[in-house]
This record gives structure tokens, sequence and C-alpha cells, in this order.
């Protein structure tokens, strides 16, 4: 618990700068676009006088010195106000927490699905390096790990749901169903599993080729011959010796993807038509709402930070030697 | 035997040189096979493919030649990966050399940003950047080097921490050789070939980036991509769904031909240094 504890107080202090960086960015990506609150919300109001926008400006601190301008950014942060979308003119965090959901639990099926599909394939190819079940997953994941995300979805698009008629082409459920409780899961799931496919393959080739690559390097460890020579089945030292020492490497690189998924997630959400964060990034560009993109960005970062910190938490789990996040050997 | 020879010589090298041809060739012959633009209509829409010998693979929603814009698309696919990637090695490297070389503040506020960078959606900058520069051919090169040079930057840097403290760094200083000349003379080069390995894999990510971008409508507008093909093609999805497709296929050659020369290239480098 206290080691726990530890290392969470370390990735928090490190975490406060970066995050404070990725605000300023935010902050000059803001200063950057064209317009500002004053001016989002003349438009809003179906405009006014130049005498009252000046004083809107100068009643809000628009009107002050660029630090003065990031220190009321900042503190408006600090106090969770991300700003208000120009495209939606609603609060940015409002907009976030509704359409956020639907990119969770997206994210979180694709993950699920390619950390579990993709180490146990890895562990089939890697159980016996050079045999033709390792030369087959190897090439093919190599190939999948070519196919953009967006592609793959209007294939499966045109075979499964045009062709097929077996899956729905968009939405993240049925409109105005009236389905709840188990109906409405299924419903959800049937819709999801097109978009959780495209999302997840490439990653699903990562952890293969991960896995793969740990189990061969892991035969030639010295554990691994002490087992042969006891006289272990191959299958028994592939699954309880060497797999869980491969598995490590692939829990860290579960971390590390994060940010790249969530990128992902905005072209797949894109093509399935799911009301998630992705798309709201999508809109908030097509609308060229700044305040909305920032906002988006911010929240991502911190998403980011969390999952990292997670990841953090269970290799510090896995991992006895792991001392505050460092590996001590 | 060159390396060039032995990684003809690998599986995964000489698979990937054939895949890798086909959308090099095409890039360089794009001028001299269809001079036309391929933005132009050149027929009656929607041709289907193996039908009209004048469009052996049919015609687009408008009537432009989809064999054309495959060609031509090669072209903007190849040259923006490139030249993103080569941005993202060069500032990763520089950023990463200097951070390594010079230790302390410069280092840790160094690293911080390169963190910073990390957290964001390489993806979601990309999008920001365009969005605020608007989209043509040199912003699209920058927003993809802007969620790529990180990983060179933090390669760069552990390589130059650990020859900082070689031997012929020392003798450099007792030379009384300047710290830049000695950063960018002695350690640089000496850095740079496991970021230069790195490369190739960036080159693949650029190509996957930039067709993501041109899918959504935020690539050069005025530039025949296959993103841009795929989301044209999209609104024709039930009826025509090779108009999606073919480019597609364009962007899986190129992406894993350039994975499978980099797996040749490390193994002949492997074998080679196995020789030695």
């Amino acid at each position: 618990m206290n080691r726990a504890f530890r290392l969470v107080r370390r990735r928090a202090l490190t975490a406060v700068p970066v995050l404070l960086i990725v605000a300023a960015g935010a902050f000059l990506l803001l200063e950057a676009a064209p317009g500002d609150a004053a001016d989002a919300y003349l438009l809003s109001i179906g405009g006014g006088d130049p005498a009252f926008v000046a004083a809107l400006r100068e009643q809000w601190g628009l009107d002050g010195s660029l630090s003065s301008r990031l220190w009321l950014y900042l503190s408006a942060l600090a106090r969770l106000d991300l700003g208000w979308s120009l495209a939606f003119d609603r609060p940015v965090r409002d907009l976030v927490a509704e359409r956020l959901p639907a990119t969770l639990w997206l994210m979180g099926a694709a993950t699920a699905l390619s950390f579990l599909l993709g180490s146990a394939l890895g562990v089939v190819a890697g159980a016996r390096p050079g045999s033709l079940a390792d030369r087959l997953l190897s090439a093919g994941s190599l190939a999948v790990y070519a196919v953009p995300g967006f592609w793959l979805g209007l294939v499966l698009i045109v075979v499964f749901s045009v062709r097929l008629r077996w899956f729905p082409t968009a939405g993240i459920e049925t409109v105005a169903s009236g389905k709840a409780g188990l109906a409405r899961a299924l419903d959800i799931a049937r819709h999801l599993a097109l978009p959780v496919a495209s999302l997840s393959l490439i990653y699903l080739a990562l952890f293969l080729r991960m896995m793969r690559a740990g189990m061969a390097e892991a035969w030639r460890q010295d554990y691994a011959l002490a087992a042969r020579a006891r006289g272990l089945g191959r299958f028994r030292i592939a699954v309880r010796h060497i797999a869980r020492n491969a598995l490590l490497p692939l829990v860290t690189m579960l971390g590390l993807q994060a940010a790249s998924m969530l990128g992902g997630s905005v072209v797949i959400e894109s093509v399935f038509a799911i009301p998630g964060f992705g798309r709201l990034a999508h809109e908030a560009v097509a609308a060229r709402d700044a305040p909305l993109l920032c906002g988006i960005i911010l929240v991502s970062a911190v998403m980011v930070v969390a999952v990292n910190l997670a990841v953090d938490l269970a290799y510090a789990a896995l991992d006895p030697r792991v001392e505050d996040g460092e590996a001590r050997a | 035997m060159s390396v060039l020879a032995r990684l003809a010589r690998t599986p995964e090298g000489a698979a990937g040189l054939v895949l890798l041809a086909l959308p090099v060739a095409a890039a360089l012959a794009a001028p001299f096979l269809f001079p036309a633009d391929p933005l132009a209509i050149a027929g009656p829409a929607l041709a289907p493919p193996f039908s009209d010998a004048a469009f052996p693979l049919g015609t687009d929603r408008l009537g432009r030649d989809v064999l054309a814009g495959l060609v031509h698309g090669a072209r903007a696919s190849l040259m923006v990966g490139l030249a993103a990637a080569f941005v993202a090695v060069a500032f990763g490297a520089l950023v990463g050399t200097i951070a390594g070389f010079s230790g302390g503040l410069a280092d840790e506020a160094l690293m911080r940003l390169t963190e910073a960078f990390q957290t964001v959606p390489g993806f979601l900058l990309a999008l920001a950047f365009v969005s605020v520069a608007g989209g043509s051919l040199p912003v699209v090169v920058a927003a993809i080097a802007l969620g790529a040079w990180t990983g060179p930057a933090r390669l760069a840097r552990a390589e130059v921490l650990s020859i900082r403290g070689r031997d012929y760094v020392a003798a450099a200083r007792v030379a009384g050789m300047r710290a830049t000349e000695i950063a960018l003379r002695e350690v640089l080069p000496n850095a740079l070939p496991p970021v230069l390995a790195l490369s190739s894999v960036i080159v693949a990510n650029a190509v996957l980036v930039e067709a993501a971008l041109s899918f959504l409508g935020l690539g050069d507008p005025n530039l025949i991509t296959w993103g841009s093909m795929i989301a044209e093609g999209r609104t024709m999805l039930r009826s025509a769904p090779h108009l999606s497709i073919v480019p597609g296929l364009g962007l899986v050659v190129t992406v894993l031909g350039v994975h499978l020369l980099s797996e040749g290239l490390a193994e002949a480098l492997a074998t080679r240094r196995a020789r030695a």
C-alpha cells in the first residue's frame, strides 16, 4: 500500500509540469485562432455595438497582457472550466462529458480484445519459434500492421453490413428503440462490433509481435534451459515460465498506446458515425471551434496520464522488483 | 557483400523491395503516364472497372480516372511520408542531442516538453495544427512531424548520454574543441544510426496519418491522395465499393513494403555484425 502511494505521488509530481505545458500549448492554439470569447458571445446573442464588446473584454480580462490572459486561462482550468464551445453554444465540459462514454466503451473493448487475443496468439507463435504456426502468425500480423483502421472499417461495412447485413453500419445504438437493460446492452454491442474490430486489429498485431519476440528471447534464458533440464514439458514451460515473463513489456506498451488509440478513435468514430469524443474532435475542427478543440486536447492529455498511472500501478503489482515506478535489478 | 545485396537475400527484404517498387515506380512515372490533372473529369461518371480500355479501373462519381488518381496518389503519399519522417527525425535528433549534451536544466525542460507532446495524441495535434494553419502540403508535413519527433528525440538523447562519456569525446575536449563542435561533429554522427533505424517505422506511420487526415478532408484540397479518394468513394460504398477499396490497397502495399524492408534491413545488418 505504501509502495503504491509513493509511486502515485512520484508520478503525479512529474505529471504536473507536463500537463502545464499542454495547457500552455492549448492557450497558444486559442490565441492563434481567430476571435475570442467576447466575439463568440456577441455571435451567440446576434451582434452588438463595439462599445459593448470593449466593455465585455474589460470585464472578462481579455484586454490584458498575454501573461495575464494565460493566468486567467489556467485559473479557469483549475476550476474545471474548459471554456465555451462556439459551434454548439454550450460549455465544453458538458459536451466532453456527454461524448466521452461512447469512446471509453470503444477504446476499452478494443484494448481488451487486442491485448487478450494478441498475447494469446503471441503465445501460440512464440511457443515454438520457427514453426509453421509461428511463421503464419508472424507474416499475418505484419500484413495486418499495414492496414489503415479507417479503410478496414469501410471494408468491414461493405462485407458485414451491406452484403451480409449482420451488423448496423452506423451509430452506437438503435435510435428510439425503447430497449432497456440486457436488450440495450446487446444492441450497443452489435453496433460496436465492427468499430472495435477496425480499431483493435493494428494493436492486436502489435501485441502479438511483442509477445512472440519476448518469448523467443526468453527461450534462450538460463531459467528456460533449467526448466527443460528438469524434464518439464515444452507446453508447460511455455505457459508457466516463458509467457509470464514475456507479458510484462506488453503491460508497459498498453500505456504507451493509449494516446495513439485515442487518436485512432477520431477516424474510426467518423467512419461509423459514433457520437463520441473522437468525432467531437473532428466536428470541432470542421467548425473551426478552437475552444472545443483545446478542451478536447486537455482532456485527452489528462486521460493519457491517468492510463499511464494505472499501468504503472499494475506493473508494480505484477513485478515485485519494481520500486517507485523504476525497476531495480 | 554490400548491405543492399544482403538485404535482397533476406525473404522480408526481397518482398519489401518488390512491394515498394510498385508505388515508387508509380510516383516517378505519374507525370508521364497520366500527364493530365487527375482531379479533372476524364470520361463518363461511374464507369465500372475493366469495362473501358481507356479507364482500366473505371471512373468515380464525377467521371475522374481511378487509375490516374491511384498513380498520382502514390506520389502524394510517398512525398508526404518521406518529408514528414525527415522533418521528424531531423528535429527529434537535434532536440535529443541538445538535451543529452547540455544536461541539467535544459535537459529537464526539453524532456518535459517531449513528454507533453507524447501525452497528447499525435493525431489530435495534427488535427489542431491543420485547423489553425489551413490544409496545404507543407502544413500537413509539419502537422504529421509534430506528433512523430518525440521517439527520435528520446532515442537520440539516450545515445548521446552513452556516447558523452566515451574516451574520444574526452580526447576532443582535451584537444580544445568547442562544445557545439564536439556535439555536432563527434557525438551526433555516432548517435544517429539507431535513430535512422527508427525512421522506417516513422515513414510508415506518416503515410497512414496523411491518409487519415485527407480522409477527414483536412489534406491539401488541390492534391489527389489515397485518403481523399477513399473519402470520395465512401459516398458510393453500397453501389461501387471498389472506389474506396482500391486506393486503400495502395496504402496497404506501401506500408507493408516499408515494414518488410525495415525487417529485412535489421536482419541484414545483424548478419553483418555477426560475421564481423
